[in-house]
């Protein structure tokens, strides 16, 4: 059984780097539209509600609304990149383009595999989360150094979120059960997260229920870091985000041994 | 270094309730070509896959290139290639990339890699499509970059799952002469297959398989010469019942398969002279073949 367990983990600490590089090369030959289907929609949200919204909304602890905004989309692009990226993507690799299939006959592992596919969702998302930053920095609404502690903590977002999605496609029979993921688990934490209003507008047990929620903690860093201020309570949120990382990583993997090598 | 390159010993697998290999044994010699021969739903797919340690059997021992499979699985693998059954390379590379990325998984540099690519091209004829995407490639070009990226870890052992199913008779014989080709260059070939005359064109020894169980093994001539050992005479256009009886006392053995009665002789001028004057009947004489060696440890024909 051991053995077995170790025929499915990762066999060492750079066999993942393979996937990750078959990943970026096919990336680059359709880099601009990623880059700019990545960025687009959370650039939408930011300016149209911020602009919008933050005429009506006014400051919010004393910044103005769309600079408050701007560290809940730089978190929730990372979360929705790293989602989409293994739910679709690397379900297709998985499944209909076998392309694991045909890695799992090398000297490759499964585990192997899905830190590849990890590390490299948690790439795209950083790509997706740096991208608004840099926007938003640009336009003054984001301080300059504090910045760059936010970018560790999109990456680590982009791994937390991708890890948790490979469980999810560890599971599904096929793409139809992803909506599911979306629209019970992603659309409720933008709003129970604090990434467009402040947690404290909530009622008492949805706040409690933030604090189990990855985004939370990922927005509760990079919203201090965009806006220029100490954030509080740091080690408790890199724990979270590494937790979240970590556990749906090995949950995974034995659901795919179970699947794909039965 | 061992001269066996595989050894299973009573491995038998269920899936579902259905038992899909039932206490199997063989050995693969190092250098030769072995055939697991048998129609769809053998079980030949789950023991190729077996052998490379993607399933674990439920019972009995593997051992590949001397290390116990799936225990240590990835040690083997190291030095397999694979063809698989459905091509699975990457659509959107180009065919140099494919290799470039296989490459990768097996920890060869960038250069190392760059530095075979040009053998493994010529190897598979595809010196020409280097830069051509794979999307672009006909059925054959992709079955022989699947065998070039098989050759990228220089592996002793090839298993390949029915490496010639789906492509024309052209596109066949040019896969078959590659796997000559690597056979005298001392590699081991295991494959599986339905077609009866891949097996026997290629194989030194097969294993003929149904419903999980090994029914014969052993080189393709000395089966067909053990199992039926003469001539062949294929019966078409009048019932074959009535036939039966009139020619079995001239025949070794007879065997009825859909509209076709296919008679064992060892004189056939005598069976054709009981049918002369039978008008509408036409008749085709043969030498024994595997399809005939099946139809006679089986009573039926293989699915095409």
């Amino acid at each position: 059984m051991r053995e077995l367990c170790a025929a499915a983990l990762p066999a060492n600490a750079w066999n993942w780097i393979a996937v990750w590089r078959r990943n970026f090369l096919a990336w680059k030959k359709v880099a601009l539209a990623s880059i700019l289907g990545n960025l687009a929609d959370p650039m939408i949200y930011l300016f149209g509600l911020g602009f919008g919204l933050g005429v009506v909304v006014g400051r919010i602890d004393g910044a103005p609304y769309v600079a408050f905004l701007a560290g809940g989309m730089v978190a929730t692009s990372a979360m929705t990149a790293a989602t989409f990226e293994t739910i679709y993507a690397a379900f297709a690799r998985m499944h209909a383009q076998r392309t694991w299939e045909a890695i799992l006959y090398t000297q490759l592992t499964l585990g192997d595999i899905v830190l590849g596919e990890l590390a490299w969702a948690a790439t795209k998302a950083f790509l997706a989360g740096t991208g608004i930053t840099v926007v938003a920095t640009l336009l003054g609404y984001a301080a300059w150094p504090s910045i760059l502690y936010a970018l560790p903590v999109i990456a680590l977002t982009g791994l937390a979120f991708a890890s948790l999605a490979m469980v999810i496609t560890a599971l599904a029979p096929s793409y139809d059960y992803f909506v599911f993921y979306q629209t019970l688990v992603l659309t409720p934490m933008l709003f129970l997260c604090g990434a467009v209003f402040p947690v404290a507008q909530l009622p008492n047990v949805f706040q409690l229920a933030a604090h189990f929620l990855p985004l939370a903690h990922a927005i509760d860093l990079i919203r201090p870091a965009l806006l220029g201020r100490p954030a509080g309570d740091m080690g408790l949120h890199i724990g979270a985000l590494c937790f979240y990382a970590v556990l749906p990583f090995f949950l995974s993997v034995a659901l795919f041994r179970r699947r794909l090598m039965p | 270094m061992s001269t066996v390159a595989i050894d299973l010993a009573g491995v038998s697998k269920t899936y579902e309730g259905k038992v899909v290999v039932d206490g199997l044994s063989f050995r693969v010699a190092a250098g030769e070509c072995f055939g697991l021969l048998g129609p769809n739903g053998a079980g030949k797919s789950t023991i190729a896959r077996m052998v490379l340690g993607m399933t674990s059997p439920d019972a009995g021992e593997i051992t590949v290139l001397g290390v116990p499979v799936p225990a240590r699985a990835r040690l083997a693998r190291a030095r397999i290639g694979v063809v698989p059954q459905f091509d699975n390379l990457d659509l959107e590379f180009t065919v140099r990339e494919n290799l470039l990325v296989f490459g990768r998984y097996f920890g060869m540099s960038t250069r190392e890699v760059e530095a075979i690519i040009p053998s493994l091209l010529e190897f598979a004829r595809l010196e020409s499509k280097a830069h051509a995407r794979v999307s672009e490639l006909s059925g054959g070009m992709k079955r022989r970059l699947t065998l070039a990226r098989a050759l990228i870890n220089d592996p002793q052992l090839i298993v390949m799952d029915e490496p010639t199913t789906g492509l024309d008779p052209h596109a066949r014989h040019l896969i078959w002469e590659r796997l000559r080709s690597l056979l005298a260059s001392g590699k081991t070939i295991i494959l599986t297959t339905h077609f009866m005359e891949e097996a026997e064109r290629l194989c030194d020894r097969l294993c003929v398989l149904e419903n999980g169980r090994k029914i014969a093994e052993g080189h393709p001539h000395a089966l067909i010469e053990e199992q039926i050992g003469c001539q062949v005479i294929e019966i078409y256009g009048g019932n074959p019942h009535e036939l039966h009886s009139l020619i079995s006392p001239y025949a070794q053995r007879t065997e009825v398969s859909g509209e076709t009665l296919f008679c064992y002789a060892p004189d056939p001028e005598r069976v054709r002279l009981q049918l002369r004057g039978h008008a509408g009947l036409r008749l085709l004489q043969r030498p024994p073949n595997l399809e005939d060696v099946f139809l006679r440890l089986t009573g039926r024909e293989m699915e095409k």
